[in-house]
């Protein structure tokens, strides 16, 4: 799958250029498999398959994108991922597993994220260079800096993807990744992305930003922005490509804001259920996907089953995993080797 | 024989050789000041950040999980406060990853009073250190040590806090507290790594010969031997602690000190075994007493060590005041003095159960 972005990624110079069929329909089969897991995952918080639940449905146009342009590699010579706890399908779409989502939402010590130890959507691959998510906002972006300067040290296309909210970009962390990554003659190479999703839980971006654009912040540190509509996943795919290929070989910061829908709330704690006034981006690229003969409704409904049967059954094998043991939560207080420095490029 | 400043910095000069220390930074870590207790004089890794302390702990913790091995500095422990979650998520890191991502950091930084630092140059961090699951600890005590545990603090593949006391930073080492491989003449150790106060931009260090020194962590050391009465402490303390069982020596009273060095892991064993030599207990460290790492010990002991004791375990530590005042009678009035330590040994060995 990755190899028809390859051919993509080469074949495509202009922003304008139409994506190719497979590539569009690669993206739907990632969005839908992304909206059915995060489906299931809801169900499986309200029937008491999980504590909690938190995730990005309504933000697949964009994620999903992002997750098939990345340089997927462990070490600097590929790009590091500092994301957040609405990117499942970043990671979906860069080839993780979903039942491994199941298996953390159930918290089972086989969860390869954390072992049961945290929430869903805390996805954690040390072997992709996806950076343990956590639950405090915006602290990725104090983190970001520090990947993106091994990258230039490093040399290559490497470079640091940090993804957040809107509201977060209220903590000092925002400030400090813009400060860092565009320190003079120090630029660092780091795609910095708001997903705007217009709410910090029940709070109005209205209420509490005046600035008229997230990503006019970034113009006081002469960072190139892009505001991209996040619920388009053709204009999803074409602007981060776009700011992704500037990173690259600039090795400069890029700020994209993009706008997106949340469309089961902030979390289980607020019930979790359907929103309906906003973008449904998977229904909308489904229409586009019909009116243009590259699918159609049938077949994208036995799909939606299909994926849907998948999980279901997934979780009912995953039932059956055993929980971490009482002992196990002592283990990894400590390493006792340096495995971040035997990364290929690494120190030791 | 160099000061601790000295010997920290010949620790971070032999990391950068021969540890893998790829980045020394921090706020004014960099040429030409090299940190304002020159800590990262002349050292060829270093650099200056923004003011921005989040995003030195940040930018730590991105370099070491990209293959990379930092030592940065907070300028004063007094402005690490603002840290605490990022120092939360470092410690957590490898733990909730379940065993993916370790983070080999070092983050150091000045604690303590004794320099008329008023309140925001006096802060101890070491209570708050040890709340911080996932960080090992280090806190020397003199000059030896200091380089000792930094060489292992950077050959750690964990986090560790490097807490510099400092009121010692340019206390000259103790006969047998020598760095093996520098010079015996403080002079011409001196005049190899310490940078001339006017024109430095052409200037380099002469590195002595320097020799490997890994104190592990988690190891105390006995400062002083003795059979009456066990002191617990660490840092400052350590000088103050031995001078008070020197006196009390005068009167034929014999005083045990032990400096922990490492507060995590610590060294339980060592306080164990002299307690049940001694049958007494005295904790002292300068940070404010509620929340106490000493309280930790007391607890451990008066659960573990209860019927050997031969007097209540006691705890002199920092009054529990929101800043330690400029004035010199309010910083003697809130943090352990000598008079006050040895009173307080007298008292415990008097002590008749």
């Amino acid at each position: 799958m990755r190899a028809v972005i390859a051919t993509e990624a080469k074949s495509e110079n202009g922003t304008s250029a139409q994506l190719s069929p497979e590539l569009l329909l690669q993206i739907h089969d990632h969005m839908l498999m992304t909206r059915v897991l995060e489906e299931r995952l809801i169900r499986m918080q309200k029937q008491g398959d999980g504590y909690f639940w938190i995730g990005g449905p309504g933000e697949e146009a964009f994620n999903i994108p992002l997750g098939l342009l990345v340089d997927r590699g462990l070490g600097p010579a590929h790009d590091y991922l500092h994301l957040h706890y609405r990117s499942t399908g970043t990671a979906i779409a860069m080839g993780a597993d979903p039942v491994d989502a199941i298996r953390q939402m159930k918290n089972v010590a086989s969860d390869p994220f954390s072992g049961g130890r945290n929430f869903a959507a805390h996805t954690a691959i040390f072997d992709w260079n996806l950076v343990p998510i956590s639950s405090p906002i915006e602290v990725q972006f104090s983190m970001a800096p520090g990947t993106a300067m091994a990258q230039k040290r490093h040399g290559g296309r490497g470079i640091t993807i940090v993804q957040g909210g809107d509201a977060g970009t209220a903590e000092g962390d925002f400030a400090t990744c813009l400060i860092w990554s565009s320190r003079p003659k120090q630029e660092l190479p780091v795609l910095m992305i708001v997903t705007n999703n217009q709410y910090g839980i029940s709070t109005p971006a209205a209420t509490q930003h005046g600035e008229k654009l997230i990503a006019d912040r970034a113009n006081a540190f002469g960072i190139q922005t892009a505001l991209i509509d996040g619920n388009d996943p053709e204009a999803s795919y074409r602007g981060l490509k776009k700011a992704m290929d500037y990173v690259r070989t600039e090795r400069k910061p890029f700020l994209v804001e993009a706008r997106v829908s949340r469309l089961h709330g902030h979390s289980s704690s607020s019930g979790a259920n359907f929103v309906e006034d906003e973008v449904d981006c998977l229904r909308t690229f489904q229409k586009k996907l019909e009116e243009r003969g590259l699918s159609t409704r049938a077949k994208m409904d036995e799909q939606r089953e299909r994926y849907t049967q998948h999980l279901l059954d997934a979780l009912k094998k995953v039932r059956e995993e055993a929980p971490p043991t009482p002992e196990s939560a002592f283990d990894h207080v400590f390493a006792t080797t340096n495995k971040a420095g035997q990364v290929p490029g690494g120190v030791r | 024989m160099a000061t601790m400043v000295q010997a920290i910095r010949m620790a971070l000069h032999v990391g950068e050789e021969r540890l893998g220390v790829t980045d020394i930074f921090g706020e004014d870590v960099g040429a030409p000041l090299g940190g304002v207790f020159t800590a990262t004089q002349g050292l060829k890794t270093t650099w200056n950040s923004p003011l921005d302390e989040r995003g030195i702990i940040g930018a730590a913790m991105g370099l070491a999980m990209a293959g990379q091995k930092p030592v940065c500095e907070i300028q004063f422990c007094d402005y690490a406060f603002n840290t605490i979650d990022l120092l939360k998520l470092a410690g957590g890191m490898y733990w909730s990853s379940n065993g993916q991502f370790n983070l080999p950091m070092v983050m150091m930084t000045p604690v303590g009073s004794g320099i008329h630092g008023s309140l925001y140059h006096s802060h101890s961090f070491d209570a708050q250190a040890t709340r911080t699951p996932g960080w090992k600890i280090v806190i020397p005590s003199n000059p030896r040590d200091a380089y000792g545990l930094m060489l292992s603090a950077i050959a750690d593949p964990n986090p560790v806090m490097f807490l510099a006391p400092k009121a010692l930073l340019r206390a000259k080492a103790l006969p047998g507290e020598e760095i093996p491989g520098e010079p015996s003449d403080e002079r011409a150790l001196n005049k190899m790594i310490d940078a001339p106060l006017a024109d430095r931009a052409n200037w380099t260090p002469q590195w002595p010969a320097l020799e490997d020194l890994f104190i592990p962590l988690g190891k105390a050391r006995t400062a002083r031997e003795g059979t009456q009465l066990t002191v617990v402490t660490y840092a400052r303390m350590v000088q103050v602690c031995s001078k008070a069982a020197d006196e009390l020596a005068k009167d034929g009273i014999s005083v045990e000190v032990i400096d922990l060095r490492s507060l995590h892991p610590y060294d339980w064993d060592a306080i164990k075994a002299s307690v049940k030599k001694t049958n007494r207990l005295l904790c002292v460290n300068e940070d404010t007493e509620i929340t106490n790492f000493g309280e930790h010990l007391i607890r451990r002991a008066a659960e573990e060590l209860f019927y050997e004791l031969h007097a209540p375990p006691k705890l002199l530590a920092g009054a529990h005041l929101p800043g330690i005042g400029l004035a010199d009678n309010l910083e003697i009035a809130s943090v352990p003095q000598l008079n006050g330590i040895t009173e307080a040994m007298r008292t415990l060995v008097r002590h008749q159960p």
